[in-house]
C-alpha cells in the first residue's frame, strides 16, 4: 500500500491507503474528518466537497493517491476549534441556513469556493446557478440562499 | 471499485510507454467519467495512468487562425479564459455548461474528447468546428476521430495532448440540457468559416456525435435560422430512452440548430 501525504486543514498528514481509497475515504476513515460527508457518492449532491488546492472539488470522485502533496482544506479547518465560526458558518447559523444539517459542511464549503470566485456581493441569481451541484434534501434552498448573501458580505476583508 | 495499480508519470512519452505495457490500462485526466464508472464497476482498468502529473498540457493560446487548448485545462479554466472570450467566446460557453462549478475544477476537454460520451458537449464543439485532435503520434480531423459511441480513432497507446480550433467567423453552441444531469439532451454546435458550414449534434444520435448535412447544404445560400425554416432530421437512428423518444429528439435538432443560427 502507498504512503499518501498531503496537508490537510494546514497539518501534514501521511497514511498508507490502498490506491483505490478515494478522498472522502481517506478524510472520514483515515483521519476521522467525518464532517465532509457522502451523500450520493455519485458526484451528483456536494455534500462531500472540499477544497483541493484552493477549488472547491468533490472529494467522492477524486483518488486520494492523486492529492499526494496537495493542500486540501475540509469544513473542520473553516475555523479554528476554539475561535469563532468562520463568517460563512456563522452566516448560516445566523439564518437558520440548515434543516437536517447533512448537506451543509459541502454547501458551506462550496459558497466559500464561490466568494473565492466570485466576490462578496452576490445576488440570488448568481448564488442559485453557482449551487448547482449541491442539493439540499430538506429542500431549504430559500434560508441557504440568504445565508450565502449575507455570509459573502460579511467575509469581506477576510481571508477564507 | 476493482483493484488497480497506480502510475503517475511525468511525461506524455512515459504515460505511453505505460499504456503499451498494459493493454488493459486507462488514462485518468479529471477522472469525472473514468471514476464514477470505476466505482460502479463499470470499468475495471488493470492500470492507472494518471497524467495529471505531466507538465505543459494546460495552456490555452491562439497560434495564427487557430486556438490550441491543452489536453489537461479544466472546464472552468477553458470557461473563464480571457483568450478565448475574445477570439472564440462560442467554444468558451461549451465547459461552462458542462456539470457543476465543482465538476468544473476537475473535468478536462482532452478526457470529454477521449471518451466521446454521447451526450457529452465537447465533441460536437470539436466537429462543428473542424478541430484538430493533436496527440503524442499524429493529428486527427474531428471528422475521422470520433467513430461512434464512446469510441475514437485513439490508439491504445495513443494520448491526446492538445486540440487546434479554427476561429469560426460565426460560432454558436445551443443546448437542451438534461435538468437532472445537465448532460445535453440534444446539443448543436453551429460554425461558418468561410465555405465550410458545420453542423454538428451531441447527445441525439445513437451512433454518438454526427453532422447534419442537409442543415449545412440549406445553410450555403445563407446562414441564417430562416435558411432551415420547414427541414427536418429523421427520427431513424436517434436514441429513445425514459428521458426522450427518437422523434422529440429528431425535433429539438431542428429547434436548437435555428436558436444556435438566430445566436452567432
Amino acid at each position: 500500500m502507498p504512503t499518501v501525504s498531503m496537508t490537510v486543514n494546514g497539518k501534514a498528514v501521511s497514511v498508507d491507503v490502498d490506491v483505490r481509497t478515494l478522498l472522502v475515504q481517506y478524510l472520514r476513515e483515515s483521519l476521522r474528518l467525518t464532517g465532509t460527508h457522502v451523500g450520493c457518492d455519485t458526484s451528483q449532491c456536494g455534500a462531500c466537497v472540499i477544497h483541493l488546492d484552493g477549488k472547491a472539488v468533490k472529494s467522492c470522485t477524486t483518488l486520494a493517491v492523486q492529492c499526494q502533496g496537495a493542500n486540501v482544506l475540509t469544513i473542520e479547518g473553516l475555523a479554528a476549534p476554539d475561535g469563532p465560526l468562520h463568517p460563512m458558518q456563522e452566516a448560516f447559523r445566523e439564518n437558520h441556513g440548515l434543516q437536517c444539517g447533512f448537506c451543509t459542511p459541502g454547501m458551506v464549503m462550496a459558497a466559500v469556493d464561490m466568494v473565492n470566485r466570485k466576490g462578496n456581493e452576490l445576488d440570488e441569481h448568481t448564488i442559485r446557478q453557482e449551487l448547482d451541484g449541491n442539493l439540499c434534501r430538506c429542500t431549504g434552498y430559500h434560508n441557504i440562499v440568504k445565508s450565502i448573501a449575507a455570509g459573502a458580505k460579511a467575509m469581506k476583508g477576510k481571508a477564507a | 471499485m476493482y483493484a488497480f495499480k497506480y502510475h503517475r508519470p511525468t511525461t506524455v512519452r512515459q504515460a505511453a510507454n505505460l499504456l503499451a505495457k498494459f493493454p488493459e490500462a486507462k488514462v485518468l485526466a479529471g477522472g469525472h467519467s473514468l471514476i464514477p464508472v470505476m466505482k460502479l464497476r463499470l470499468a475495471s482498468p488493470s492500470d492507472i495512468v494518471d497524467i495529471n502529473g505531466v507538465e505543459g498540457l494546460s495552456s490555452i493560446e491562439v497560434k495564427g487562425r487557430s486556438v490550441v487548448i491543452g489536453a489537461m485545462a479544466r472546464h472552468a479554466e477553458v470557461a473563464n479564459a480571457q483568450v478565448l472570450q475574445d477570439v472564440l467566446p462560442a467554444l468558451a460557453g461549451v465547459p461552462g455548461s458542462i456539470g457543476d462549478p465543482h465538476v468544473r475544477h476537475r473535468g478536462t476537454i482532452g478526457g470529454s474528447v477521449a471518451n466521446n460520451d454521447p451526450n457529452a458537449d465537447y465533441p460536437a464543439a470539436c466537429l462543428g468546428l473542424g478541430a484538430t485532435i493533436i496527440t503524442n503520434k499524429r493529428r486527427i480531423a474531428a471528422d475521422d476521430f470520433f467513430t461512434g459511441m464512446f469510441s475514437t480513432a485513439l490508439e491504445p497507446d495513443e494520448i491526446i495532448t492538445r486540440i487546434s480550433f479554427p476561429l469560426a467567423k460565426k460560432a454558436a453552441y445551443q443546448k437542451f440540457k438534461h435538468p437532472a444531469s445537465g448532460f445535453a439532451l440534444v446539443g448543436v454546435f453551429v460554425s461558418k468559416r468561410g465555405a465550410d458550414i458545420r453542423v454538428a449534434v451531441t447527445g441525439a444520435g445513437s451512433n454518438g456525435v454526427f453532422r447534419v448535412k442537409s442543415f449545412e447544404e440549406a445553410l450555403k445560400k445563407r446562414f441564417s435560422p430562416k435558411s432551415i425554416e420547414g427541414l427536418t432530421v429523421p427520427a431513424d437512428g436517434m436514441n429513445s430512452d425514459i428521458h426522450a423518444s427518437a422523434e422529440y429528439r429528431a425535433h429539438l435538432i431542428g429547434v436548437l440548430a435555428r436558436r444556435a443560427l438566430a445566436a452567432a
